[in-house]
């Protein structure tokens, strides 16, 4: 049996309300709160990044796997805010675990879906037979520019996932990748924050990528949507992973758990993989979970996990992810405080 | 002058068509026109868009539909007068076959607008650079003028303006074609989002790519290729102040007052003969204003008519049986075309079960920017 082995969240204790941002631009707050479906968004503290952020996810990840980091041979982050164009995140967080240095690392870029391709990669070393673990990782502090619709969703968070052969919590039993050259959001390099395509990023984009691999993983599998317990997408606002869950033949009481979008805003390529935290966290033995990402550019990768008896012992070895959400501390800013923390705003540097 | 006919027409479904560019739509619309009519070579082509450069990037779309449509060779150009330009190429195509120039005509408008982030900036090119859009208003705000004017004179209330699109995506449900075929009702007119005061987003037109074609030819001629055609019994065509501060009467839209005059004139009919309109509700106060230059209404009360059914199936003249710009869709060099294909298709008895019952005489009315221009048709059943 391969899958996951230890799972592991990160949510930052700041927030900005929806509702904040509305009456900054002079926008109207409830057609953010009816229309996107965002109440609400992290954001990340003014000394934290996505390396620090896949670090607290993959500290969760190894309290859960209860393993000897040391055996850990491959790690992988995905990103599209690596504080770094040249020099890798990952390095940073073997050291600071204790992995390596005898591991292959690897940072990834794929819009929002490359914590589903590091996941994805780590899980197809551990199925190859060419190591006993991989950490797979999904992490952003994501930009969006101020005045954006981005900037109602764009927040920040992560997931780690190791994988392995013994003590598996949740057994991998199909993937499926879907990918094409659909140019629907990007940033090229010296710019500040990605550029979109207005509703090009739906039907052409988000939608044929999500119901494309979703569709042909029901097929790879021959499972039907009422086979699941959960199902989880990528959630760039509230509206469309409900939609797409639909289209697909899910259920709203199938999706409740994972859709933690209104009140996490996007975390890009920790999207759709914390919704998955989110459902661990819960699940019993035996339930299946469906699960698809997006990252635009644009592709989609799609994973059937079922639930296994282990899920028990690990659930409570760390923070879950709603209680991360939804912890009395958390700290609401207003604009200015969120733009400062963002870097938005330039200061003087002593 | 030679009497017109048209004898085939096609056009592409509107919405965000993103598999297609704009000479894919120009070119399915055009061909299934030419199919419709059953000819396979034509005499001369006009195309209307608004802003083919800033929208696709493209000019010079004369010469490229002639290409892409198989018939490099003939006269073909563009013809632009803002959101008016399909229906001036209509007029221009119309004035071809009536002086003997040409005898096969396919006069065809098409606009590609999702391609691009800011479809409102490209639109507002139409208005008065200098003295409107430096100041910072867009169409919406302008016609949010006209509506503010209007409610604050003739005491219409926002309730009864939202009717204008409640009725019109009620019809475009029988429209398939039509961007926007579903119903919406009052609370979600009055709960949109506000685009420019009183006009929320349901009241506003949408952004539309799409194409529409249309063959004409001469009257007497039309029997030779089919036996469903309508004859163009008149246009009328006015331009008006092209800034909305310098209309007399911020209430009116004296272009289409004046267009309405000649071509009703040239028809020798009145607004009372007339069974189904096509008109430019490109925003809903601009139906109710238009319905009154028309002559369909007294000033001042074509809100509360529209309100009590006068302006659908069973009133006093049923308009936008296509679901009007608002439902239909609105790719805006296509519009003017497509307003004649609705009225082709009603008066040919082909628009299934939108049909208005015993259709003879139908009016399109298209409008460039805030009245600055109008083009009107009046189309007979044969």
């Amino acid at each position: 049996m391969i899958g996951i082995v230890g799972y592991g969240a990160y949510v930052p204790i700041y927030r900005i309300k929806s509702s904040t941002i509305a009456n900054q631009w002079g926008d109207d707050p409830a057609s953010i709160e009816k229309g996107l479906m965002l109440l609400e968004k992290t954001v990340p503290g003014p000394d934290e990044d996505t390396i620090t952020i896949a670090i607290a996810a993959a500290k969760n990840a190894l309290k859960r796997a209860r393993i000897d980091p040391q055996k850990i041979g491959a790690v992988y982050i995905g990103s599209e805010s690596h504080p770094y164009a040249v020099k890798p995140s990952g390095t940073v967080l073997i050291d600071a675990l204790g992995i390596g240095p005898h591991v292959h690392v690897a940072d990834f870029e794929f819009a929002c879906k490359a914590g589903s391709e590091a996941m994805f990669v780590a899980y197809s070393h551990v199925k190859s037979g060419n190591m006993d673990y991989a950490m797979g990782i999904g992490a952003d502090t994501s930009q969006g520019a101020p005045g954006d619709a981005l900037e109602y969703s764009a927040s920040a968070g992560g997931s780690a996932f190791i994988f392995g052969r013994e003590n598996v919590v949740a057994e991998v039993l199909y993937t499926h990748s879907f990918t094409t050259d659909t140019a629907d959001f990007w940033r090229r390099e010296y710019q500040m924050y990605p550029r979109h395509g207005g509703r090009f990023t739906g039907e052409p984009a988000y939608f044929k990528h999500i119901l494309g691999c979703g569709r042909a993983l029901l097929e790879k599998s021959g499972m039907k949507p009422e086979d699941f317990q959960y199902a989880v997408f990528h959630m760039p606002n509230g509206r469309f992973p409900l939609k797409a869950g639909k289209e697909l033949g899910f259920k709203q009481e199938q999706m409740n758990e994972g859709w933690i979008v209104n009140i996490m805003g996007n975390t890009y390529s920790g999207s759709s993989i914390t919704g998955l935290t989110a459902i661990l966290d819960v699940a019993k033995p035996g339930d299946k979970i469906f699960m698809v990402s997006f990252g635009s550019g644009a592709g989609s990768d799609g994973f059937i996990f079922q639930v296994t008896d282990k899920i028990l012992e690990v659930q409570n070895l760390a923070p879950k992810t709603r209680e991360m959400l939804n912890t009395p501390h958390k700290v609401y800013l207003d604009y200015g405080k969120y733009v400062a923390y963002r870097k938005k705003i330039h200061f003087n540097e002593y | 002058m030679r009497e017109v006919a048209i004898i085939g027409v096609g056009m592409t479904k509107f919405g965000e068509l993103w598999d297609q560019s704009i000479r894919d739509m120009f070119a399915e619309a055009g061909l299934k026109a030419m199919e419709n009519a059953k000819v396979d070579k034509i005499d001369a082509l006009y195309v209307g868009a608004m802003s083919s450069g800033l929208y696709a990037y493209q000019e010079h779309l004369g010469s490229l539909m002639a290409d892409y449509l198989g018939q490099v060779g003939v006269p073909a150009v563009r013809v632009e007068s803002a959101c008016a330009s399909g229906g001036q190429a209509v007029r221009l195509g119309f004035m071809d076959v009536a002086s003997g120039m040409h005898d096969i005509v396919l006069v065809g408008g098409v606009e590609k607008m999702w391609d691009v982030e800011d479809g409102t900036f490209v639109l507002a090119t139409a208005a008065d650079q200098e003295y409107e859009v430096y100041n910072g208003v867009t169409f919406p705000g302008l016609y949010a003028m006209i509506a503010r004017a209007y409610m604050d004179r003739y005491g219409l209330t926002r309730e009864e303006l939202a009717q204008v699109p409640i009725k019109n995506h009620k019809h475009a449900v029988n429209n398939p074609n039509a961007q926007y075929p579903f119903e919406i009702d009052l609370k979600q007119v009055l709960n949109s989002s506000m685009v420019a005061d009183p006009l929320r987003l349901l009241d506003c037109s949408p952004i539309t790519d799409g194409a529409a074609c249309l063959i004409l030819c001469p009257l007497d001629r039309a029997k030779e290729f089919t036996d469903k055609y309508v004859k163009i019994r008149g246009v009328g065509v006015a331009s008006g102040p092209i800034a909305l501060h310098d209309h007399k009467d911020l209430t009116r839209l004296e272009a289409v007052h004046l267009a309405a005059q000649r071509a009703y004139q040239m028809a020798g009919v009145s607004p009372n003969d007339i069974d189904f309109a096509e008109v430019h509700d490109c925003f809903s106060i601009a139906e109710i204003v238009v319905a009154e230059e028309l002559g369909f209404f007294e000033y001042g009360t074509a809100g509360k008519a529209i309100a009590e059914g006068q302006a659908t199936y069973g009133g006093k003249v049923v308009i936008n049986s296509s679901g009007g710009l608002k439902a239909k869709g609105h790719p805006v060099g296509a519009t003017g075309v497509a307003q004649l294909i609705e009225a082709y298709l009603q008066l040919t008895n082909q628009a299934g079960k939108r049909q208005v019952p015993n259709a003879r005489l139908g009016l399109t009315q298209n409008m460039g920017g805030s009245g600055g221009s109008c083009v009107i048709h009046i189309l007979e059943g044969m």
